[in-house]
């Protein structure tokens, strides 16, 4: 195999220009960090008001947030990025429409965080429902009937353990995240894979490249996952047993 | 007046009709066992009165206040209802103590030191002080009905409702919590408790409902129940449970 190992790639200049590939590589990451949080935190919120919504007495309520799962949960998520970013601007009033395309700044970057967040939401909606659905009938007639209202029946009393029962699968979805924020290449936000495949064009290093990218990655998902198992042991409950449900 | 009134009461559940006509009143201080087999809606009943299962006709009052009426506020009504469940229903994420202040400082507005306060000597009154700073999944089931028990009394209850509170208990732990609500029948708590412990009936009882299929068939002082009760019915459920 004729390949040319050259590890200090990282360090060399870019083909006609100042900056190195490892600044392209650290640019890379910080969109892929900021796209991943932004929308996680977009994720969270609705996600959480829709999964709660859906276990409510509301029948109206429940039906708009089984259709906002599967709407997206239906779609591909690359096709979701192009939805958003090519015809989604189309479907606006004239004036909002031209903004949108011309000027708004960061466009990329706002497209994205929003297609990823809604994205999640819907994941996130359908676990926080299993959740308060997975306790026990009583605790919520138990709540009604100290006097709470069904709002603080919810804050109190059900989504304090539902939260504590999905920490497990929030976790995969966290780090579900930053490997999705991946497919907003395809719309061109300059975040690592995007970085990375111009790197591998224009250096010709793509064992280094990809190498790196793998790594920073990893770092990610795996600092996601500390965080959320540390969480995790922060909220255990003594005795209660999860295990047993 | 009666504290809880219940007159014609009639709920479907679809086309299921659990409740037919039921009718009957608890007085202040009084305690009420109501019996009957399983599926007979006992639980169904207990749970009209306030307001946790909503029924189609009829009409409930509890302390005069129309329980099935729109615009009845209910949160306020049932702060003040006390309901004890089969399986406790504690809020496990909180300690003992928190189970019994929560409510105390978001629905009646208390503050914590009063909350605190009121939730410890109920505690102890329960005997169980020592628990005040354990999660109920680190006490036995006895224990937790007793602070369930202590939970409800925390809200200064007019009146408490019981579903069966003995039923999901190890024999060994039936006594002690029986011997907490003796202890509030005895304060002149007015209570209804659906229950098949016929011994608390004769003892602490003033009277007793008997329940089959959606229908009171019994409504009678506990002296009349246990003399001569009237339907046959009642009589067959009565020999089944006394002979084991
Ligand atoms: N939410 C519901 N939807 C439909 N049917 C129900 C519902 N809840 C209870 N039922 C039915 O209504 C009937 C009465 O139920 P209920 O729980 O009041 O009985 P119970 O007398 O308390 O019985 P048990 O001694 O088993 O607790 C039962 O046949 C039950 O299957
Ligand atoms: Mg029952």
């Amino acid at each position: 195999m004729g390949y040319n190992w050259h590890w200090g790639i990282y360090f060399d200049k870019i083909k006609g220009g100042e900056e190195t590939y490892l600044s392209w590589l650290i640019t890379g990451f910080g969109w892929t960090v900021a796209i991943s949080l932004c929308s996680w935190i977009i994720a969270l919120v609705l996600g959480g008001l829709i999964g709660t919504v859906r276990t409510t007495p509301r029948r109206w309520a429940v039906r708009l947030g089984d259709a906002w799962v599967e709407l997206f949960r239906n779609i591909p998520l690359l096709v979701q990025f192009f939805l958003w970013f090519f015809v989604v601007p189309e479907l606006l009033p004239e004036k909002l429409s031209l903004w949108v395309k011309q000027e708004m700044p960061a466009k990329e970057f706002i497209t994205a965080t929003v297609c990823l967040g809604l994205f999640t939401s819907a994941r996130i909606a359908e676990q926080v429902r299993a959740g308060i659905l997975s306790l026990p009938r009583g605790q919520r007639l138990a709540g009604l009937a100290m006097g709470f209202t069904l709002p603080q029946t919810y804050r109190y009393v059900l989504l304090p353990m539902a939260c504590r029962i999905i920490l497990p699968p929030l976790t995969s979805e966290f780090m579900n995240v930053f490997k999705n924020s991946s497919v907003a290449f395809a719309i061109g936000v300059l975040e690592l894979t995007f970085q990375a495949r111009q790197m591998q064009e224009d250096s010709e290093q793509g064992i280094e490249t990809y190498l790196a990218v793998t790594v920073l990655y990893f770092i990610c998902a795996f600092v996601a996952n500390r965080m959320m198992v540390w969480i995790e042991n922060r909220t255990r409950v003594p005795g209660y047993i999860t295990a047993a449900k | 007046m009666a504290m809880i009134e219940i007159r014609d009461v009639n709920k479907w559940f679809g086309r299921f009709h659990v409740l037919v006509d039921c009718t009957s009143a608890v007085d202040k201080g009084e305690v009420v066992v109501v019996c009957g087999p399983s599926g007979s809606g006992k639980s169904t009943l207990i749970k009209c009165v306030n307001g946790l299962e909503p029924f189609q006709k009829g009409e409930i009052h509890v302390n005069g206040i129309s329980v099935g009426t729109a615009g009845t506020d209910l949160p306020k009504l049932r702060s003040h209802v006390g309901m004890v469940f089969q399986h406790f229903e504690l809020f496990p994420h909180m300690t003992v103590i928190e189970n019994l202040t929560i409510a105390q400082e978001k629905v009646l507005g208390r503050g914590r030191d009063a909350a605190r306060d009121k939730g410890l000597s109920l505690l102890d009154r329960v005997g169980l002080t020592e628990f005040a700073d354990k999660h109920p999944g680190q006490l036995s089931g006895g224990q937790q009905q007793r602070v369930a028990i202590a939970r409800a009394l925390a809200m200064d209850p007019i009146c408490m409702l019981f579903d069966e509170p003995t039923s999901a208990l190890d024999p060994e732990m039936i006594g002690e919590v029986l011997a907490v609500m003796q202890d509030l029948a005895r304060d002149g708590m007015t209570m209804m408790v659906v229950t098949h412990e016929m011994g608390f009936a004769r003892n602490v009882a003033h009277r007793v409902i008997f329940m089959d299929q959606g229908r009171i068939l019994e409504d009678a002082t506990k002296e009349e129940f246990f003399g001569t009760p009237r339907s046959e019915r009642a009589q067959t459920f009565l020999s089944k449970i006394l002979s084991h």
